[in-house]
């Protein structure tokens, strides 16, 4: 009896369907791949930035779209001195809670420095962007002190 | 929710195992099975066909693998079949629910476990994938660094000093020495601790607990079962949680406002608390924790040596109830409060307030 022929079929493990990131969320990455950032009035009139949904307090819808700088000031931060190799960095780095000139509240991103002592509360830093905006927050690479 | 005009509720049993860094090749449910058999032993029961309720606790993330707490229920053996539930949370939430199910009176008693076995991946990056999945997991933040960060809040702002970080870190060592399920117990003083190079600045490594795995469970009853039963028992006098946004920047994290809204709702002030037991993975929201629930100088808190000491993801929460039914039982506090967290900088918290029954 002679050996059957082993089957072979190429498989790509993925999803079969994309996801929308709605008016909010897709406006935000959006923008980011023209290089921009923008938040949104929460009810109270402070600027959210990344921008949510619903308004945190009231749950109220949110659709009042700002431009903010790209520049912001760091509220606090973390200095990673083992990277995990899932981190943005091979080599030292910060956490940081940035907010942007214009914005409200702070986000979080990472910020390229050389070491712990170039970086403190207070500091200013600026949004460096990837070569090729996607559409992801990882568009903006990191922040670098000014 | 308060327990007027409501059947009592009590804790009947309570059993963790030891917190190790790696179990090795003991999958989970060869974690579950030993602390399931000293509960059923504390209650004198023999398996989960004796309660009228199961509810577990765990995470598919540290399984990696959809569905994968189902496996849990290997330990019960749920033949013939048991009513049976599970949330994707710690399983102190698995204990709400059951509470949920006896006031409804749909049963009178439950067995809820929690277990979780975190050494096979590498926690911090398996906790970032819970982030919003837009603006925080594509960046892999961890949640040591989101807890860093926090603690370097409350540090510029003057609410806290390195030192009372590293106090609370070497009464949780000195305090789990008296634990014999702890992971890191030891006579470390505030000194040795400072002394430490920082890991993730401003945290150091004995400011965050352990990766720990493990399991516990407990079971709770109507104080009429727990009477038939004839075991001791400690009455849940309150129970309530709160969730704040997910929106970090939005949040006070120097504070913990849902902390302080289940702590209201559940009781906490209406009566001297002997002992707290707090879900505080990071030293700093120890501080966070014991000023939400205005704790004062006569609470002690983390006798156990709470989860600096050793932290069983998805049990720590059930394991500070079942640590505060523990010191009731033995006639250590006539009353006190447990607490249980979730969430990256404390986001979501549940109290629970326990007191002495009258025949316990």
């Amino acid at each position: 009896m002679s050996q059957p022929d082993v089957l072979h079929q190429a498989f790509e493990l993925g999803f079969t369907y994309t996801r929308s990131t709605g008016p909010v969320v897709g406006r935000f990455l959006t923008e980011l791949k023209k290089r921009n950032i923008v938040g949104i009035k929460a009810s109270d009139g402070r600027v959210i930035v990344p921008p949510m949904e619903y308004d945190p307090d009231t749950a109220e819808e949110l659709g009042e779209f700002v431009e903010v700088g790209q520049q912001g000031e760091i509220v606090s931060f973390a200095w990673v001195r083992e990277p995990r190799a899932a981190h943005p960095f091979d080599r030292p780095f910060a956490w940081a809670m940035i907010k942007l000139d214009g914005a409200d509240v702070p986000m979080v991103h990472c910020v390229a420095a050389e070491a712990e002592s170039d970086v403190a509360t207070g500091a200013r830093v600026q949004a460096v962007w990837a070569d090729e905006p996607r559409g992801f927050i990882t568009d903006i690479r990191c922040f670098e002190l000014v | 929710m308060g327990q007027s005009n409501m059947k009592e509720i009590a804790i009947v049993a309570y059993q963790q195992s030891d917190c190790v860094s790696d179990a090795g090749a003991a999958n989970e449910v060869e974690l579950i099975i030993p602390v399931l058999g000293k509960v059923f032993e504390q209650v004198g029961i023999t398996n989960a066909q004796d309660v009228d309720f199961v509810c577990s606790g765990s995470c598919d993330y540290l399984q990696g693998a959809a569905f994968a707490f189902v496996m849990g229920v290997d330990a019960l053996g749920a033949v013939p079949p048991i009513k049976e539930s599970h949330v994707e949370m710690d399983a102190a939430w698995a204990l709400y629910e059951s509470m949920l199910k006896i006031r409804m009176g749909h049963a009178e008693s439950a067995l809820i476990y929690g277990f979780g076995k975190s050494s096979p991946g590498e926690l911090p990056n398996v906790l970032s994938q819970q982030l919003d999945p837009y603006y925080l997991a594509p960046l892999w933040v961890d949640t040591i660094s989101l807890a860093a960060m926090q603690a370097r809040l409350m540090l510029d702002q003057g609410l806290i000093t390195e030192r009372d970080m590293a106090e609370v870190v070497a009464r949780s060592r000195r305090n789990a020495q008296g634990n014999p399920h702890a992971q890191l117990g030891g006579d470390v003083s505030a000194e040795d601790v400072l002394a430490q190079q920082t890991y993730v600045s401003p945290l150091r490594k004995a400011d965050i607990c352990p990766v720990s795995d493990g399991a516990s469970a407990v079971v709770i009853a109507t104080v009429e079962k727990a009477r038939e039963w004839g075991v001791p028992y400690a009455v849940i006098s309150g129970i309530d949680h709160c969730i704040e946004t997910h929106n970090l920047g939005v949040r006070d994290l120097t504070d913990s406002i849902s902390t302080r809204r289940a702590a209201a709702n559940a009781g906490v002030g209406d009566g001297r608390v002997d002992v707290a037991e707090l879900y505080a993975p990071f030293s700093h929201q120890e501080i966070i924790l014991s000023r939400a629930l205005e704790l004062g100088e006569d609470t002690r808190v983390n006798p156990s040596g709470g989860v600096l000491a050793g932290n069983l993801m998805m049990a720590s929460g059930l394991s500070r109830i079942g640590e505060v039914f523990n010191r009731i039982v033995a006639g250590e506090a006539q009353r006190g409060v447990a607490h249980a967290t979730s969430g990256p900088c404390l986001q979501h918290n549940l109290v629970t307030v326990l007191e002495k029954g009258e025949t316990a």
